[in-house]
């Protein structure tokens, strides 16, 4: 027996843009399943939805800095994605995320305005939509702040997010709580355990309640808990008396696990299939199309065969794209060709900057794609997320925004060929 | 294959590691207990300072419970629980192993002797003093999940069953959990394969050796899988032979855990066997995807909590469960998505590891009380006595449900 599978499409990925694509094709009656080597980027991230925070100055209104790049940059994937899709995907997610695993947790904000959070430095960062639980450290409503943290987690650094706020005008001050733990150090997951436990939270809110003044927003390292944030973010405010919010810290990322946890249970619920551990590692084309793909599994390659396919695997940080030794860039899981490599003719272009935070030349590299989001070559391919080409996400604040919007677009594309071929056959 | 080329073949995948993270997110034990620092510290970062044919260098390793969920979360790769069972192998080596390890991690001589004795030895695994006594004197926990010995075998039952003699042949490894614990759950497997269509044969088995393995006895663990690979590989006819089993934990020890941990790779029965090794909700779906499955299903009205174990997840072939139990109508099937129930086959079982163990399961525990489900459905035997244990309900194979939608009830 041949392990061979069929479905009517195959998402490799499990970032989310794999998963939002994956969620959109089974909310569509599609067979789907989403290949995942491991956890994507989700576990890393702020899980904040930035769609576009620096143009190249910051962006106040994000959905008329859209149309601007639209217009001004075909190639970037938000004009092949259309202004029209991205809002909806939006709206799409605030849905998913308000009907998600964690009762009464959402996400605020829209395209109208960008809302600024504070980072663990203390800069103000741009996003569009954040977490319920990150909405009261805004910047327009932040006017006197307490950052507070604790020695036990040496990521977070209060006095240094405090007086950069400071910089930035706001009345900001540090408290450092000597938490009892059971280890000298933890991450923000380990404390988020913590905080899941209603005792322990009162506990930390009496010795906390000793340390503030008058009408202070708090600010917390981003650990209040896994399993029901809503209620942790409720029960401190009460218990405080003070608005609270969470700041992004260093991986692991305790709000990304739970966008995590959103998008895996709307999969689910949608009838999705999610395979982790499941490294493709070989694929099978017939002529211009992709047939199926192969993953390691335990003791056998297992075949998943689809008519269409969407290629979410990441970026150069993902492993999706590589740059080997021999300075040749690949796409790894298919081999497509790229777009965005520098000019390797003679004289060559330099393949990097000196300035560290100057854009790479490597930065814009991605699969090419037409204007369907199809890969080149490959027609039943639909590339989505960061293995696009033509953005730089980091230097944009854009990420999130291209995996959401263009996730949701990919399936779009697989649904609207899946019709056209049916169409044709009933013809 | 040599220890040290065994062990460069894994320890190539470290040099992925880009310190994310990640496997710490995942990491049941780290998440619960102070004194197993995590994956990434136990495996690539503490892997920098172990220099084959000098002492070993740990100290915590020990408490990583095995259950591979940082290598299946891993997102580039790096052979993380791999590593770290070399590494405990090397540590025990060390140090020396216990009594109670080499007792304990010996399925067939403990079901041979349960079995024979079933009344006696049931009695003394609820007898509170016999407990205390085998924790003073072993150090096997006195509240630690204890199966009881059914008192009678499979095997037997399966030789004396007149079942189809026609229908494709198909092999069953059984494992001991069957055989000496639960050789209902063999009888469903039996029942259901024959159902559809299939002739099933009942090699002469023993155990796969990964209690063994996962308490750092080696040269046994390798010795044992390769009788039980010899014994099963008699049966493969030609290339479509399948072996299936139900004990998740013990076919994935057959499919990979065995030729990776124990660096077994290259031997051919083994890999003969391995390659064509289903676990069996992952044959029952397959079979259902190519549309030969019987799903003729009676409707059960009932709601069950299904949660996927770490050795099931570890054959990086999904959820099939979840979906054969969405087949049966009327089925309310609530998924758990804690990571692990905290035994991790025998280290539950550990006085030591007792506490962490429950610690780890707590958040599994929990969900299932908040589902309301009566039952826990869930692929490997030695959790369903930790779910027993910890959630005080019933806990099945996820195939109890499809034979009971079957009809096939007795």
């Amino acid at each position: 027996m041949r392990s061979e599978l069929h479905f009517d499409a195959v998402v490799i990925g499990g970032g989310t843009a794999g998963l939002t694509a994956g969620i959109r094709l089974a909310q569509d009656g599609a067979r789907v399943c989403v290949l995942a080597k491991g956890h994507g980027s989700t576990h890393l991230a702020p899980a904040t939805i930035d769609v576009l925070g620096y143009a190249p100055d910051l962006v106040t209104e994000p959905a008329r800095a859209l149309e601007e790049l639209i217009a001004a940059r075909p190639d970037h994937p938000y004009a092949l994605i259309g202004s029209e899709v991205i809002a909806d995907a939006l709206t799409w997610f605030a849905t998913t995320a308000a009907d998600g695993p964690h009762p009464g947790y959402g996400y605020t904000g829209g395209l109208e305005r960008n809302l600024l959070l504070p980072t663990a430095l203390g800069a103000l960062r741009p996003s569009a939509l954040v977490p319920e639980t990150m909405a009261a450290g805004e910047r327009s409503q932040l006017h006197r702040v307490c950052i507070v943290g604790t020695p036990s987690l040496r990521d977070f650094h209060p006095s240094l997010c405090a007086a950069n706020l400071a910089a930035a005008g706001i009345e900001a001050r540090a408290v450092s709580l000597d938490l009892t733990l059971e280890r000298a150090d933890m991450s923000a997951l380990g404390l988020a355990r913590y905080f899941d436990d209603p005792k322990w939270r009162a506990r930390f809110c009496a010795e906390l309640s000793l340390a503030l003044r008058a009408e202070e927003h708090i600010g917390l390292p981003a650990m209040l808990g896994l399993r029901d944030p809503h209620a942790v973010l409720t029960d401190l405010e009460h218990r405080l008396g003070r608005r609270v919010f969470e700041i992004p810290t260093l991986p692991p990322s305790v709000p990304g696990m739970r966008l995590y946890e959103i998008l895996r249970a709307a999969l689910r619920a949608a009838g999705g299939r999610l395979v982790l551990g499941a490294e493709v590692v070989s694929s099978a084309r017939d002529g211009e199309r992709l047939t199926a793909v192969s993953t390691r599994a335990a003791g056998r390659d297992l075949v998943y065969a689809a008519p269409m396919f969407v290629l979410a695997s990441g970026g150069f940080a993902s492993g999706g794209i590589e740059l080997d030794s021999h300075w040749i860039t690949h796409e790894r899981v298919l081999g497509l060709p790229l777009r965005g490599l520098p000019d390797a003719t003679q004289p060559p272009a330099p393949r990097f900057v000196a300035t560290y935070l100057d854009e790479q030349p490597l930065a814009r590299v991605g699969v090419a794609v037409d204007a369907q989001l199809r890969a080149e070559c490959v027609e039943n391919v639909i590339i989505a997320g960061a293995t696009l080409p033509g953005a730089a996400p980091w230097r944009e604040g854009s990420g999130e925004g291209i995996a959401l919007a263009s996730g949701y677009r990919a399936a779009q594309v697989v649904a609207g060929q899946a019709n056209a071929k049916q169409e044709a056959t009933t013809a | 294959m040599s220890d040290l080329a065994e062990h460069e073949l894994l320890r190539g995948s470290l040099d992925h590691c880009v310190k994310c993270t990640i496997c710490e997110t995942a990491c049941p034990v780290s998440n619960v207990s102070p004194l197993f620092p995590g994956p990434k510290y136990a495996g690539p970062q503490s892997e920098r300072y172990r220099v084959a044919d000098e002492p070993s260098v740990d100290l915590s390793v020990d408490y990583c419970s095995g259950c591979g969920i940082c290598s299946q979360v891993c997102p580039q790769g790096v052979k993380i629980a791999e590593i770290n069972a070399q590494a405990r192998h090397k540590l025990k080596r060390q140090q020396g192993v216990p009594l109670r390890d080499r007792i304990i991690t010996r399925p067939t001589w403990l079901g041979r002797a349960g079995t024979l004795g079933a009344p006696i030895a049931n009695f003394s695994l609820t007898f509170k003093p016999a407990r205390i006594l085998a924790e003073k004197t072993l150090g096997v926990h006195r509240d630690a999940p204890a199966p009881k010995f059914a008192g009678r075998r499979f095997s037997k039952w399966a030789q004396g069953r007149t079942g189809a003699k026609t229908g494709r042949k198909i092999v069953y490894f059984h494992g001991c959990g069957t055989e000496y614990y639960e050789p209902w759950e063999g009888e469903k497997v039996v029942e259901i394969l024959e159902h559809n269509g299939f002739e099933v044969i009942v090699p002469k088995q023993d155990c796969c050796g990964l209690p063994l393995q996962s308490s750092g006895l080696f040269d046994d663990a390798r010795k044992v899988v390769l009788r039980l690979a010899r014994n099963l590989a008699a049966h493969i006819r030609d290339e479509d032979t399948i072996i299936v089993g139900n004990a998740t934990s013990c076919t994935l020890m057959l499919k990979r855990e065995g030729r990776e941990i124990l660096g077994l790779q290259d031997d051919p029965a083994l890999k003969r066997v391995s390659e064509r090794t289903y676990d069996i909700c992952e044959l029952l779906l397959e079979l259902h995807d190519r549309g030969e499955l019987n799903t003729a299903f009676a409707p059960i009205n009932e709601t069950v909590a299904y949660h996927a174990p770490c050795q099931q997840q570890g054959h990086w072939v999904g959820k099939p469960a979840l979906d054969l139990l969405a087949l049966v109508p009327g089925l309310e099937v609530k998924e758990m998505n804690a990571r692990c129930c905290g035994i991790a086959g025998t280290y539950g079982l550990k006085a030591e590891k007792y506490d962490i163990a429950m610690a780890v399961g707590r958040d599994l525990f929990d969900q299932v009380a908040a589902s309301g489900a009566p039952t826990v459905a869930c692929d490997s035997e030695t959790c369903r006595w930790q779910i027993a244990h910890g959630t005080q309900l019933p806990s099945v194979h996820p195939i109890d449900y499809l034979h009971r939608a079957y009809g096939l009830g007795h």
